[in-house]
């Protein structure tokens, strides 16, 4: 065990698996000379060089597509973008050629392929910057979507990721980078489809993934003040979803509460307590309930942006809710 | 330079073994122009579902280029995709079968027309985003050089293509990479003169296409794309010297679409009769044809027979397409993820 940053713990995994496999290459924006917009990849083009750590022009659509063509013919790109909002410009890429090539090829061909950076809100980051787009990816069938909470769940998962041989959108989150926590050592690997249960309880479960699985513990803590104890667990990946957890979990709790960053029509919620209803519904005691981002665009003014996020007190709120306690 | 003006092929002195490579090319020319004309009628017949866009008229692009890449070569290529498969030495069968949505296609039946895939042949694929697999292509021969390969990609796309961004970033990029050797691939616009109904003149700024590689440093030639010899020649020296340099090229080749752009395309409002007939004046086919039997290295007997052999191969293709098996159900929730997933 080490105590490593969300960052290093990233970073780390990145190196272990470039020094035993000479297939996985780093591809993005300011990767190299600049280190990378958060740092995730510092120190890296001095280490590997410039045909492994390769920085690339403004071209998400140009250099996740030739990524997806690499990928292809056997190397293991992860991509960096710079933020998961200019992913946009490569959706036709990821969508129609790397969700779908081993479908249309008839299993001609695979697209092992990562694509990383930052999803969600930063800080006062307004309307194009601010977006949490899991929903967007988690629809298309051929793509995993994972969401780390912790170091070591960032560790585990893209060390997974990078050895997946299917294309993985892997969200990270720019409020976690500096988070530290334990990260085990040596060959730790985390499966995709396989959430944790990360604090127990028996009133409620509170489902949540990246950084609200760190609002859920806060609520969890507030609550147990007051005598109420819930379950929160940490989905890791959406794409698969691991609904066996979540529905033995309810299956004791009878109360069931999911928390998305994201905006609430056609959400990850949406699925994730549709789910709920289809494989628990008899032992639900009340409604599932939902805490999600305001339906706006993200607003600049740090007042308005707090209101457009979901935070503690919410979670708080929405389990009161489903216990009856308004 | 309008092909339809070039009336007769240049006298030229033809090696031994190009001879050769001609009649055996001029064969499948033969042998993919038969196979088009099939695909269209069963397409009427209703048992081709989805879109068909033929190659005919455009045969000697993708025969002047397959011929002249190795065996370990690979190539990328749009929608318009039946004759590279075919050229490349896929089974007739199993490209008629893909197009009939057959377990025995060249993808399981689950790509169509615009999908075609060869792997074990260097074939990665039909796409039907126009400009979609530009990107693959450029990253794809990255890939090769990384891996210490002296393999190369060809990139065949269209005229409308090239005003997608799926071409200006990827062009960049290889431009980029190619300065540091990095990026052996050839991009091969075959510029038939329309995207869909809309002319080169009406899409396009500035016309001369192969010149619009110069804006991202690489080098590029047009040429006449009706012409099967002069297309292998300039095919043999661009592949060299994208094989010796690790850098990209690029080669406008001036063709011409002779069916509709695709089997719904039946009124054509966007040319003339005229116009298709006069372009038909320059059949690579025919010329190819002509010259052979002007260098007695082709008789009547072996057009003859290079006809009969396509009906057959064409014949028998549709029979197999016709008796396969569709897919069985459980392909529906197949090649999504692999073992892992
Ligand atoms: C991104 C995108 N836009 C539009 C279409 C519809 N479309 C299919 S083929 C085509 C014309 C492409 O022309 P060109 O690249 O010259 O190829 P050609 O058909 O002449 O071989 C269009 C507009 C598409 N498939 N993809
Ligand atoms: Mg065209």
């Amino acid at each position: 065990m080490a105590e490593l940053t969300y960052r290093d713990a990233l970073r780390s995994a990145l190196i272990e698996e470039m020094d035993h496999d000479r297939r996985v290459i780093l591809i993005g924006e300011d990767i190299g000379v600049y280190q990378g917009t958060f740092r995730v990849t510092a120190d890296l083009l001095q280490r590997y060089g410039p045909t492994r750590v390769i920085d690339t022009p403004i071209s998400e659509l140009g250099f996740v597509g030739a990524a997806i063509g690499m990928a292809m013919l056997g190397l293991r790109p992860v991509v960096e973008v710079m933020t998961w909002n200019f992913s946009l410009l490569a959706m036709d890429q990821i969508v129609n050629n790397a969700a779908k090539l081993r479908y249309f090829s008839g299993g001609q061909v695979n697209v092992p392929l990562v694509i990383r950076g930052p999803n969600g809100a930063g800080v006062q980051l307004s309307a194009q910057h601010s977006q949490s787009l899991e929903a967007t990816y988690a629809h298309f069938p051929g793509l995993y979507v994972v969401a780390p909470a912790t170091p070591a769940e960032a560790k585990g998962l893209l060390r997974t990721a990078i050895r997946s041989q299917d294309p993985v959108i892997f969200l990270e989150n720019a409020a976690l980078y500096g988070l530290k926590g334990e990260v085990p050592d040596s060959d730790f690997a985390l499966p995709f489809g396989k959430a944790a249960v990360v604090r127990n309880g028996r009133d409620a479960t509170v489902i949540a993934y990246s950084r609200m699985v760190h609002a859920a513990v806060a609520a969890a803590e507030q609550l147990a003040g007051e005598g109420t104890e819930a379950e929160v667990i940490s989905l890791r990946s959406l794409r698969p979803l691991d609904m066996a957890t979540v529905v033995e979990s309810v299956a004791r709790t009878h109360r069931a509460v999911v928390v998305q960053e994201q905006w609430k029509p056609f959400g990850a919620a949406a699925e994730i307590a549709m789910r709920i209803y289809e494989e628990a519904f008899d032992q639900l005691d009340s409604p599932v309930e939902r805490v999600t981002g305001a339906d706006v665009p993200m607003p600049y003014a740090r007042t308005l942006e707090a209101r457009a996020v979901p935070h503690e007190a919410d979670i708080v709120a929405a389990v009161k809710k489903t216990l009856g306690k308004q | 330079m309008d092909t339809r003006s070039v009336k007769t092929a240049p006298p030229r002195d033809l090696g031994r073994d190009e001879l050769a490579a001609a009649v055996e090319w001029y064969g499948k020319m033969v042998l993919v122009r038969r196979f088009e004309e099939e695909a269209e009628r069963e397409f009427r017949r209703g048992k081709i579902g989805g879109y068909l866009h033929v190659y005919s008229g455009q045969e000697a692009v993708a025969a002047g280029f397959l011929s002249a890449i190795r065996p370990d070569d690979i190539f990328f290529t749009a929608y318009r995709d039946h004759a590279h498969a075919l050229f490349r030495g896929a089974a007739p069968g199993a490209v008629m079968a893909e197009l009939f949505g057959k377990a025995t296609g060249l993808a399981k039946g689950k790509g169509g027309s615009m999908h075609l895939f060869d792997v074990a042949r260097g074939f990665y694929g039909g796409y039907g985003i126009v400009g979609g697999h530009i990107p693959l292509a450029t990253g794809a021969a990255f890939a090769l050089r990384y891996q210490q390969a002296d393999r190369i990609c060809l990139c065949f796309l269209g005229d409308g293509a090239m005003n997608s961004g799926s071409f200006h970033e990827p062009a960049n990029l290889a431009g980029l990479w190619g300065k540091q050797g990095l990026c052996p691939i050839v991009y091969i616009v075959e510029n038939n003169q329309y995207a869909m109904g809309t002319p080169v003149d009406r899409s396009s700024a500035v016309t001369n296409l192969a010149s619009r590689f110069s804006t991202y440093g690489i080098e590029n030639e047009r040429a006449d794309g009706m012409d099967f010899i002069e297309v292998r020649r300039l095919a043999g020296r661009a592949v060299r010297r994208v094989r010796e340099t690790g850098r990209p090229y690029a080669v406008e080749l001036l063709t011409y679409r002779f069916a509709g752009h695709g089997a719904a395309d039946l009124f054509q409002p966007y040319r003339t009769k005229d116009e298709i007939a006069q372009a038909r004046q320059r059949d690579p086919i025919t010329l190819l044809e002509d010259l052979l039997r002007a260098t007695g290295a082709l008789s009547d007997g072996e057009v003859k027979r290079a006809r009969a052999d396509a009906e057959r191969v064409v014949t028998d293709a549709v029979r197999f397409a016709e008796e396969s098996p569709p897919p069985a159900p459980e392909e529906l929730y197949r090649d999504i993820y692999g073992a892992d997933g």
